[in-house]
């Protein structure tokens, strides 16, 4: 990127909890070197003083659940040379997305008073399904350290170091004991994106698989240990249909299981 | 009269805590076997009551567990998920930092002084484990100065195995359950009818420096040499596992388009827990970091394994993208192809991959299957 300009970032959010730009936030220690090299130009969250696009940096959190919302990524796309999506529910669909597995109206008629106020899509479905995205961070919350490498490595032309192998690897590299092997805790590591640096299981917690579905994942191999260590269908089911429920991999195990 | 070894000698269980001190003495940190998160790990130790005392592991393909004996003894388990390369060839390692200042930029130096160790506990295979990478890190026209730092200032002292574990298969890599050298002290633990003591053999003149902080031990009788030999032959009895090595390059050369690879991949994860927790395994990854504002740049080596995609990414993509590619790379790599390359194998037989496979694939097992497949064609 050229560094002739500080670089123009926006934040834009689609059906999510904000958590994820919440992230950028937290950055606290970091956040005035973040202002000192990149003009943050659109970020509601933050402030109310937005500057005009086009920008240079969009991040995008949230998933896509109204048709309103289908039309406004399009625009925003048309303004952002470089559109990167934050979180679970941008790469996935989110906890949302879980309307994706039955009919929508069965949760507005039992959440709403009047269900006939509300104008949804019937599914809830990641950025990428809709637009062109040049990066996704994974996450539930995306990791801020990992939002500031992405960032750096943008702004220094490399390319960053998100690793999708699983979080097994750090585990390991942290000296934790495997709380599958060692406990028989069910944990869904080996399938997991790394990201996190293994917070769950750095407490003697099953992996919830918040970072999504890791490169090449094996669930099939994953649920079978699961059932053999005392897990039920219903529990598989569960554990794959958390905040990545509508990533394939995850998608198609819980299916599997609810199917049996 | 008996000509006794003055390079074997006993040393009361209760007199442990004087060795410890000693080794303190002589200026090291020790580091042994410790009880966490319901597992022995590798930690520092200052005196006996951080060992696990008391103390075993249960393992299989897949499974672990620690649970409480009555036993008096020090070192009552075989190894856990913890090996010693964590201390010597470090999971990750800064290589080197740099800032800019004007038109160029200047390294910073990491004057991170290494410390003596003394790894207490190191098991025959976990020794046979050290030697190999030694081989790889110091041994071969490029030398690895991070590894050589620690390992010059690492003082070894072998447990010889009372016990073997359910996956160990060192017998078949000749490996143990003896440490017959690569130790500075080599400790075997007996207990003799009420006797309890450690039969001590000095392996080097380091070791010697050491004994000379402790009250001297007495020297070792025949009866005490013939209770290790025989605690020896029974451990080797009992090993958990085995494999045939013989023709075993062959093997794995003629099974290269074998199903069985297709088969493993539907159960292996690709989680890379074998090779994080294999003693000689000892692939990294260099990462380049930034500051956001430029200004600081830091070089990172980790870890890193066969097992991801990113290990053998080049142009065009993963080398090996499947399951079943990565999984035969890596057998193929530890049990033939390191003898290509190291002129030895690459598996100490310590069963890690076995135990900390969270869904139990054995390799011991599955080389028993390529052998059946081989022997039926």
């Amino acid at each position: 990127m050229s560094r002739t300009h500080k670089p123009k970032l926006a934040v834009w959010k689609f059906a999510s909890c904000d958590g994820c730009q919440l992230s950028l936030l937290d950055c606290e220690d970091e956040l005035l070197a973040f202002a000192e090299v990149i003009q943050i130009a659109n970020f509601p969250e933050a402030s109310r003083a937005v500057i005009q696009g086009k920008y240079d940096i969009s991040l995008v959190e949230g998933s896509i659940t109204t048709s309103h919302d289908a039309e406004r990524i399009h625009k925003i796309r048309r303004q952002s040379k470089i559109l990167i999506t934050i979180g679970a529910c941008a790469t996935s669909g989110g906890i949302q997305a879980l309307r994706n597995f039955t009919d929508v109206s069965r949760y507005t008629s039992i959440v709403y008073a009047n269900p006939s106020y509300i104008s949804t899509l019937n599914k809830s479905t990641p950025i990428r399904d809709h637009v062109y995205v040049d990066f996704e961070l994974h996450g539930c919350p995306i990791n801020k350290y990992q939002l500031i490498e992405v960032c750096s490595a943008l702004l220094h032309g490399r390319a960053p170091i998100t690793p999708s192998h699983s979080v097994c690897m750090e585990c390991k590299r942290k000296g934790n004991v495997c709380v599958m092997v060692a406990h028989q805790t069910p944990c869904l590591g080996p399938v997991t994106h790394a990201g996190c640096d293994a917070l769950c299981p750095s407490y003697n917690r099953g992996c919830f698989g918040c970072y999504g579905p890791k490169e090449t994942p094996q669930t099939s191999s994953l649920a079978k240990k699961w059932k053999e260590i005392g897990a039920t269908n219903d529990d598989i089911v569960r554990a794959f249909r958390g905040f990545y429920s509508y990533a394939e991999p995850f998608r198609k195990e819980s299916e599997a299981y609810e199917e049996e | 009269m008996e000509t006794k070894n003055q390079k074997q000698r006993i040393l009361p269980a209760g007199e442990f805590n004087v060795f410890l001190k000693a080794l303190h003495e002589a200026g090291y940190e020790t580091i042994g076997p410790t009880l966490q998160d319901r597992a022995i790990v590798y930690d520092k130790i200052s005196s006996t009551s951080d060992l696990p005392v008391g103390w075993s592991d249960e393992q299989s393909a897949g499974f672990y567990r620690v649970y409480r004996t009555e036993s008096p003894l020090l070192f009552d388990y075989n190894v856990g998920p913890h090996s010693w390369k964590k201390y010597l060839h470090l999971p990750n390692l800064l290589l080197w930092k740099a800032k800019t200042n004007g038109g160029g930029f200047s390294f910073i130096e990491d004057d991170k002084s290494v410390g003596k160790q003394a790894f207490l506990g190191v098991r025959a295979c976990e020794v046979a484990a050290i030697r190999k990478q030694d081989k790889i890190f110091l041994e071969s026209e490029f030398i690895d100065s991070a590894y050589k730092k620690r390992r010059e200032n690492t003082f070894i002292i072998a447990v010889n195995c009372t016990k073997a574990g359910a996956n160990c298969f060192c017998t078949s890599m000749n490996t143990g359950p003896y440490a017959h050298s690569g130790f500075d002290l080599a400790l075997t633990e007996i207990i003799d009818g009420n006797r309890h003591f450690f039969f001590v053999e000095i392996g080097s003149a380091t070791a010697e420096i050491v004994m000379n902080k402790m009250p001297e031990l007495e020297l070792a009788s025949r009866h005490d040499s013939t209770l290790v030999q025989n605690n020896m032959r029974e451990v080797s009895y009992a090993m958990g596992k085995s494999i045939e090595t013989t023709d075993i390059q062959r093997l794995f050369y003629d099974n290269y388009d074998s199903n069985i690879w297709e088969e493993i991949a539907n159960r292996c994860m690709n989680c890379a827990n074998c090779t994080m927790v294999c003693p000689t395994c000892f692939c990294t990854t260099v990462e380049d970091v930034t500051n956001l504002t430029g200004t600081e740049a830091e070089r990172w080596r980790r870890w890193d394994s066969c097992f991801t995609m990113d290990f053998s990414y080049i142009h065009g993509g993963s080398v090996r993208p499947s399951g079943s590619n990565r999984f035969r790379h890596w057998i193929t790599h530890k049990f033939a192809t390191w003898h290509d390359q190291f002129d030895e194998s690459g598996c100490v037989g310590c069963g890690r991959c076995i135990t900390w496979c969270p869904v139990g694939i054995d390799v011991t097992k599955e080389i028993k299957s390529l052998q059946k497949s081989k022997a039926t064609v």
